[in-house]
């Protein structure tokens, strides 16, 4: 389909299980260079685990994650810190450190990372405060923040150090419509204008299809589907289209696997 | 500001500790912080009768040592008390006596020692020859009895 | 088959016990390891002035009333045979050896054990913990290590400030209450205090109490699930299991060190 030097991130037949439970079943997928990525899918499908996988929080079973055609399972420690330098990632609850402030949250990664001067430092924190239009919210802490300001600090502090990869954990979820256009405004911009790569895992379907390039469509621990937003929208899979128009029922059960209705009512002496 | 707060207080509770430290070493266990100059002398007994370590080793009531070490020689059957004596208490002759004492009537056992007469002193390593052995409570009745019975 | 169960049942916990005290030393390994450098010495005093510092007033406060009640009752046995001037020994012998290392390692528990496990576990909760690891920082060196040693260096500096504040408190309530002489109080304590024996032995208890109770805390709250009644669960351990650790190696050290008994 590509070369691979196209691919910043390519994941081949990774296999995970909790348990008892199948989270990947022979996965595989490409984050192109410069282009936001999307996967996709229902709850519980393993999607924060698999940027786990990305930053080597997580072994998978089997199978490889390659950044940049670096194995993350393979390498030490210290290499592994080294990669992670190179990505930020925006967590679903923010994340922020409670204990400082706004200013400070941004700091962070530059101070442990850098020896910057102080001067330059505080210049390079206000100038991606500035990217999300918090400039002005730089002493405030993190319990003073509304949920969409948190984000927005948290998406200032994982692009403080101009990374390669940026993952999106669910950025969309629990915004208000006013947030969730900021930010679907920044992760768009953000990608172009730091010309990064952007990888975002959600399920609110409209909003990532109205950035992605690319989409990935995960369900029981398989992609089912996958190629541009419009492809998707007349996938020849039902559970593609269910998903794809959020219908409640379809191939994918409204039900939980249960007994038998009946059965359940009426007891088992039946 | 907040910082100079927590580092002022970290201090002066790294030196409150020290400190305490300090005060049970010098006020609670007593030891000397001018570590004043000592000689050892040796004495042998016939009966320490369960004299310690840092037992006090007492000149006219007055306390101017301590036992250090306690050994037995069985060749003799006797037991030789190691003792450390302060230099600045003065110089004791050489027929100085030593007594195994007890304080009070079940109190701890000390050495009390008893100045002689002659010109001559002991020096660092000199051996108290006139010495007197502990009392032992059945030893005075098992006597005592025999007495009475004879 | 029930029976069946119970072993398999018993088998399990028996193994997650395991593992768990497997994860607790590998971390606990890991973290001492990264002994804080240069710049995180800074997050090391932040840690005394959390763990020691705030201590203080609970520490001095229990030591003071402590000290006064062994006072009266040392008084009350000893006056009957004329000994009153032996409360001096008593006390210093009961707080240094064991009182004070233990009742100090019982509050710290409370005080700052609970205080670590509830922090760490809620750093977890809200994924903290996992965004320091993504940014290329490793919580080990970062969070737990600055907590270790803190609790490391607060302990015996705490068991010491306690030991002398429950000593004065017993001298004021014999001596300016109940007429004790305090000639014969003070050195009555420096006849048969030893250094080693006594101090220095009641330390070498603050300094096990001090690993046992931070390890504890911070493996609580480092392992705990990342939920509101996780971390609930994962506090009341960590005073639980720290208290019970606390005494049953009181007793193993008391045997091991003053076993002799000469």
């Amino acid at each position: 389909m590509s070369s691979p030097s196209q691919n910043l991130v390519e994941i081949r037949s990774l296999s995970y299980r909790l348990g008892e439970r199948i989270i990947f079943d022979n996965v595989s997928l490409d984050v192109q260079r410069g282009r936001i990525t999307a996967i996709i899918g229902p709850s519980g499908t393993g999607k924060t685990t698999l940027l786990r996988m990305i930053g080597g929080q997580l072994k998978p079973d089997e199978g490889h994650v390659l950044i940049d055609g670096v194995d993350v399972c393979q390498i030490s420690r210290e290499r592994l810190f080294e990669l992670r330098k190179d990505m930020g990632m925006l967590f679903q609850s923010s994340a922020l450190f409670t204990d400082l402030t706004v200013f400070e949250n941004v700091a962070f990664p530059l101070r442990v990372h850098t020896e910057l001067p102080e001067d330059s430092l505080r210049d390079l924190v206000l100038m991606k405060l500035n990217a999300v239009g918090l400039r002005g919210a730089r002493d405030l802490k993190p319990s003073q923040l509304s949920g969409g300001m948190a984000r927005r600090v948290a998406l200032a502090r994982a692009i403080a150090l101009d990374p390669k990869l940026i993952m999106y954990d669910e950025p969309f979820t629990g915004q208000d419509p006013i947030a969730m256009g900021v930010l679907l405004t920044l992760v768009r911009g953000l990608n172009e204008a730091l010309n990064t790569t952007s990888l975002v895992v959600s399920h609110d379907i409209h909003e990532t299809v109205s950035i992605a390039d690319q989409i990935y469509v995960l369900s029981n621990g398989k992609v089912i589907g996958s190629g541009s937003p419009d492809m998707l929208r007349d996938h020849a899979t039902p559970q593609v289209r269910q998903f794809m128009h959020g219908s409640p029922d379809g191939p994918v059960p409204f039900h939980y696997p249960a007994d038998d209705y009946r059965f359940d009512l009426l007891g088992r002496e039946l | 500001m907040r910082m100079r707060i927590v580092e002022i207080s970290v201090g002066g509770f790294v030196l409150a500790g020290v400190l305490a430290l300090l005060f049970l070493a010098v006020r609670v266990s007593g030891i000397d912080v001018q570590d004043s100059a000592t000689y050892t002398l040796t004495a042998r007994f016939s009966d320490v009768a369960g004299l310690k370590r840092r037992a006090k080793v007492s000149l006219a009531g007055v306390t101017i040592g301590r036992v250090v070490d306690i050994k037995v020689d069985a060749a003799y059957g006797e037991a030789v008390v190691y003792m450390e004596l302060d230099v600045d208490a003065g110089e004791l002759s050489t027929d100085t006596g030593a007594q195994v004492l007890t304080e009070g009537i079940l109190g701890a056992r000390y050495i009390g020692l008893l100045q002689g007469a002659e010109d001559d002193v002991l020096v660092d390593g000199g051996e108290i020859v006139d010495t007197q052995g502990a009392l032992v409570l059945e030893r005075i009745i098992g006597d005592l009895v025999t007495r009475l019975g004879s | 088959m029930l029976a069946l169960q119970i072993i398999r049942l018993l088998g399990r916990r028996a193994l997650e016990r395991i593992e768990g005290l497997g994860r607790a030393t590998i971390m606990w390994a890991l973290a001492l390891w990264g002994l804080p450098n240069r710049t995180d010495i800074s997050l090391l005093f932040q840690q005394i002035y959390n763990l020691g510092v705030l201590s203080l007033v609970i520490i001095i406060l229990s030591a003071f009333s402590i000290g006064a009640v062994l006072a009266l009752q040392f008084y009350t046995q000893l006056v009957r045979f004329g000994a009153q001037e032996a409360v001096g020994v008593g006390l210093a012998m009961v707080l240094l050896r064991e009182l004070g290392p233990v009742v100090t390692a019982l509050l710290f528990a409370g005080r700052a054990g609970s205080a670590i496990t509830a922090e760490i576990g809620l750093m977890k909760s809200t994924e903290q913990l996992s965004s320091m690891e993504m940014m290329g920082v490793d919580p080990l060196r970062r969070i737990v290590a600055p907590r270790l040693w803190a609790g490391i260096i607060s302990l015996p500096l705490l068991t010491a400030i306690f030991n002398v504040v429950a000593i004065y408190g017993g001298a004021i309530v014999s001596i300016e209450w109940l007429g004790v002489d305090p000639g014969g109080f003070w050195s009555g304590m420096t006849d048969f205090v030893q250094l080693w024996n006594d101090i220095g032995k009641g330390m070498v208890k603050a300094l096990v109490f001090a690993i046992i109770v931070t390890w504890i805390a911070v493996y609580q709250g480092y392992d705990t699930l990342p939920t509101a009644e996780g971390i609930g669960l994962a506090t009341t351990r960590t005073v639980v299991h720290s208290s019970v650790m606390i005494l049953a190696m009181d007793f193993v050290l008391t045997l091991t060190m003053y076993g002799d008994f000469n």
